[in-house]
């Protein structure tokens, strides 16, 4: 029986018995939300998935999700989630994390799982901010922001996530917003898709601590003309009334208005989230207002060996030419002698 | 081979190849060690070798040493103190001349000698007046221009010439021992079976020492160690990390599971990882993870997928792992932690071997955070703990941590072959179809675990996670629920006790003074309490390999004796375990902290101290 038959779920049967407990107008819910509808396309039996997470009040996510689910350590959940996927490598694996959780205390098993190309979907939620501690700067937290551990304002500059994905050899990036489900349903499915990791940015909105920190481009007004949802395969226009886009000048991006100075839409790049060389790519996911709008969609999309694939592959080689085939066999390898 | 002017017949003999750490003596000491087990003697070997791969040449921190000890009768330890010394540099005497017995035979390599090599080993004139060596058998062989003149007609390049130099030393050995030489030309055959000329020349090599010594008669009479009455059946040699590697393997085999190993290399552990990353043909998957704390928490992962997991490190790495381990505690799934204690604090002696990790493994979490653990006590029973670790962890649904040492992991010993039929069953407590609805925390009456409900199975979809929980799986801050956990996880721990063996006692079962021990310092309290028997003492020992639950008879047995003294490698570390758990007792202390094994000699000493009432 093909899987689709009987594999008709809805989005509520993704939602565990706990009271989802993150603050009012949170970010999260919206996140949750555009989760379980995507689950509910994929076509996967429900039992195949299992979430991960770390630490943070975006890492409670697991507990509101009626699928397995394990809570980890903070920083950790890369780690975990590797463990997961090599050991079972049918499972859907999903991981949740937040800016601190996979970028500050997590962040070496963050490259690394990225480096390695397990197939986890990590769904990064980004709200420049420490939420479960009341209120500190986090590694993505604008320079200068005042936040209770940098009353005078940081001193450091923060991480971009594409940058660092792209640096660590990652294969699949994408952005999104927490409130435009639609848009994060489409990335979920598609993460889910992509064989190896997956990166999903969530810019979210903490109500309480860092609230409207993704306004300047997110709010309703303003986010038509300072984002651009990125489509492979289609030119790179955005705007309220579609009369903006993106060409390469030199060697840098440069936004240009159509219908001036002789642009037209065949003038403009077309995303290619496809091409293994990630220069377009890594201009694209370091756009910044107001210079640029901000890129949101599959930003990078390139097909690769997965890391649990290939443990797979290499166990099988290698029982082919082995002469142990079994416990007993390898206690009786090598030398041994006979005491009579 | 040639005649021998006259053998005498010894119970025992050590002996100690020592040399620059690029002068092939582990491998040299090996394959004494691989001939004397053909021929059926007992023994059990030490390596001894410098943190760094490559020291300055010719300096004492750069010696490599390689013990072995073999005899007629049980061999428990690699002996304190060596027969026979090979030093192929003046360093070498320097680091190991305080190691040989009085009156023993050191053989060193005279083309080594130079002024320069003289004074970097720290000397001024010659070492064998500086160490005032006249009362030893000193044989003074021109090692260096005797394969250079044997080898002179294969064409080799100088550096592989050279490079044979330990095999002329074993050659000489071979003959003071009435070795048979056929098993090493073996071996030459089959490593080098592509370079047949290297081969040669390491057969060359060998049997030029060995006709040297016969011509020189380095050693009158010759000494003949005849095999030792071992039990029947089929044997081999095995070094204690080989042992638990291989004792994981069978218990993932026994229990139906696959086996995941997460783990970051560490001196002394390292061979645990390399030794599973080869055995893809036993589908054992390894994972060299970027850090410590990945590795136990990728192994954490398969776990919750329904592997057989497994993390390996040393001391340092245990610090690094103990959060996961309490997340392990806390979401009560099985793994194992294995760790091959070596020098601390921090960094500190990582080649050499320590008991000084008991505490960390026992308490070093935070909170109320009881986990089984287990010390080995020989190398090849490393083996039996490393499965017996296994089996506790996945039937009792909870982290078990493994102790071995430096000396354990590096050293080997013979080891009869066991077969899978005769290993125990291993049960996984599997949730199905009965358990529904699934109660991620619900417990078996007997033994307190959990059920494992594995993801991808319908219907038992869970969640667990480090935040206390109530036996449905629901995250609660309710202050009895938590007691209630608490107590629950250290009941299923407690439990344990009751399928763990009892403490056997080695002699009466009472007297005047009762040896305690645990882990890997075994051979030598066994040497030196069947010395102090014979030497018609009321002593008897007890080594624990279950620190955690502790067996269920100990009162009884401490009840018989006099006195009690617990010794090991730490600062009392286990001493002060007893005076929590069992109070009713007095405990004495022999402790040593040097990176080194105990000898049998200071055992017997201080406790003819401790029985003399001093």
């Amino acid at each position: 029986m093909p899987e689709t038959e009987v594999n008709q779920t809805s989005p509520k049967d993704y939602k565990s018995d706990q009271e989802v407990r993150w603050c009012p107008g949170c970010g999260d819910h919206a996140v949750l939300n555009s989760v379980q509808k995507a689950l509910s396309e994929l076509g996967i039996m429900k039992e195949k998935f299992a979430f991960i997470s770390g630490i943070g009040c975006s890492s409670r996510f697991p507990y509101y999700m009626n699928t397995y689910g394990f809570h980890g350590i903070h920083g950790r959940a890369s780690a975990i989630a590797s463990g997961v996927k090599i050991a079972n490598p049918d499972l859907s694996v999903w991981q949740i994390t937040g800016d601190g959780d996979a970028l500050a205390i997590g962040g070496n098993h963050f490259i690394h799982v990225v480096r390695r190309n397990i197939d986890v979907n990590i769904i990064l939620f980004n709200n420049e901010i420490y939420g479960l501690t009341k209120g500190q700067y986090s590694p993505t937290s604008e320079k200068g922001i005042i936040t209770k551990t940098s009353p005078y304002g940081t001193i450091e500059e923060p991480f971009s996530v594409g940058e660092l994905v792209i640096g660590a050899k990652g294969r699949f990036f994408a952005r999104t917003l927490d409130s435009n489900v639609s848009l994060s349903t489409q990335i979920y499915i598609e993460a889910a898709k992509h064989k190896g990791t997956s990166v999903i940015e969530v810019l979210q909105n903490c109500v309480i601590f860092n609230d409207g920190i993704h306004d300047t481009v997110a709010g309703r007004e303003v986010r038509d003309d300072r984002t651009l949802v990125l489509k492979h395969g289609e030119p790179m226009i955005f705007g309220k009334n579609r009369d903006k886009g993106l060409i390469l000048d030199g060697l840098k991006l440069k936004v240009v208005n159509l219908g001036e100075n002789g642009i037209n839409e065949k003038k403009l790049l077309v995303h290619n989230a496809l091409e293994s060389n990630p220069g377009i790519q890594y201009m694209l996911a370091n756009m910044r207002f107001p210079e640029y709008p901000l890129a949101l969609g599959v930003i990078r999309s390139v097909p690769g060996p997965t890391y649990e694939n290939d443990v797979e592959l290499q166990i099988d080689a290698v029982r082919k030419t082995s002469s142990i085939k079994c416990m007993d066999d390898l206690l009786n390898s090598g030398s041994a002698w006979e005491v009579s | 081979m040639g005649k021998k002017s006259k053998v005498i017949e010894r119970e025992e003999v050590v002996i100690r190849f020592s040399g620059d750490s690029g002068d092939g003596m582990q491998l040299t000491g090996t394959l004494f060690s691989d001939a004397a087990a053909f021929y059926g003697n007992d023994l059990s070997t030490f390596p001894d070798y410098p943190a760094e791969i490559r020291a300055p040449q010719g300096t004492v921190g750069g010696v490599s040493g390689f013990q072995v000890h073999l005899g007629h009768s049980e061999i428990n330890t690699p002996g304190d103190y060596a027969d026979v010394l090979v030093a192929m540099n003046p360093a070498a005497i320097k680091a190991n001349a305080r190691w040989t017995k009085p009156g023993g035979t050191i053989i060193f390599d005279k083309d080594n000698f130079t002024e320069k090599n003289i004074e970097k080993a720290g000397y001024v004139k010659d070492p064998v007046i500086e160490e005032k060596l006249d009362s030893f058998n000193i044989i003074a062989a021109p090692i260096s221009s005797m394969v250079r003149e044997a080898l002179k007609d294969l064409g080799l390049d100088p550096k592989s010439v050279l490079r044979t130099k330990n095999m002329f030393a074993l050659g000489i050995v071979y003959w003071m021992f009435d070795r048979k030489l056929k098993y090493t030309e073996q071996y030459f055959e089959k490593k080098f079976s592509k370079k047949p000329e290297i081969a040669e020349a390491n057969k060359i090599a060998l049997r030029s020492g060995y006709y040297y010594a016969e011509t020189i008669e380095a050693l009158s009479p010759v000494i003949k160690i005849s095999p030792a009455p071992i039990a029947k059946g089929r044997y081999r040699n095995i070094c204690g990390n080989a042992a638990t590697a291989w004792g994981l393997i069978a218990a993932a085999e026994k229990a139906g599971l696959k086996l995941f190993i997460g783990s970051y290399p560490i001196t002394p552990a390292t061979g645990i990882l390399e030794e599973l990353a080869a055995r893809k043909d036993l589908g054992v998957k390894s994972f060299q993870a970027e850090d410590e704390i990945a590795g136990i928490c990728a192994a954490l992962g398969a776990s919750f997928a329904g592997h057989l997991a497994v993390t390996s490190t040393s001391g340092p790495g245990l610090a690094l792992k103990s959060e996961a381990i309490g997340l392990a505690v806390m979401t009560e799934l099985p793994i194992v932690i294995i760790d091959v204690q070596r020098g601390g604090p921090s960094t500190g002696l990582p080649t050499k071997t320590e008991q000084t990790d008991l505490m960390q493994a026992i308490f070093g979490r935070n909170g109320e955070s009881p986990v089984i653990v287990i010390a080995a006590s020989t190398p090849s029973n490393c083996f039996h703990f490393a499965f017996e670790a296994a089996k506790i962890a996945v039937e009792h649904m909870t982290p078990v941590l493994l102790l071995t040492d430096s000396y354990l992991a590096n050293g080997s010993e013979p080891w009869k072959i066991p077969s899978m039929k005769d290993l125990p069953e291993i049960r996984p407590p599997y949730a199905d179809k009965n358990d529904l609805p699934f109660m991620p925390y619900k417990r078996d009456k007997e033994k307190l675990s959990r059920k494992w409900a594995i993801p991808g199975t319908p219907d038992l979809e869970h969640r667990i996670g480090g935040l206390e929980k109530t036996v449905k799986g629901t995250v609660s801050y309710v202050p009895e629920n938590h007691e209630l956990m608490v107590s629950l996880r250290a009941e299923k721990v407690e439990r344990v006790s009751n399928e763990i063996p009892e403490l056997t006692l080695s002699g009466s079962e009472s007297g005047d003074l009762l040896i305690v021990g645990w882990g890997g310092s075994y051979g030598y309290l066994v040497t030196a309490v069947r010395e102090l028997q014979t030497e018609g003492h009321k002593v008897s020992l007890v080594n624990f390999n279950y620190i955690n639950p502790l067996p269920k008879n100990v009162a009884e047995i401490f009840a018989g004796f006099r006195k009690i003294v617990v010794c090991e490698l730490n600062m009392g570390q286990f001493a002060n375990f007893l005076r929590m758990k069992l109070q009713e007792f007095k405990y004495e202390q022999i402790n040593k902290v040097q990176g080194l094994p105990f000898t049998v000699k200071e055992i017997k000493e201080k406790c003819i101290k401790i029985l003399e009432g001093e």
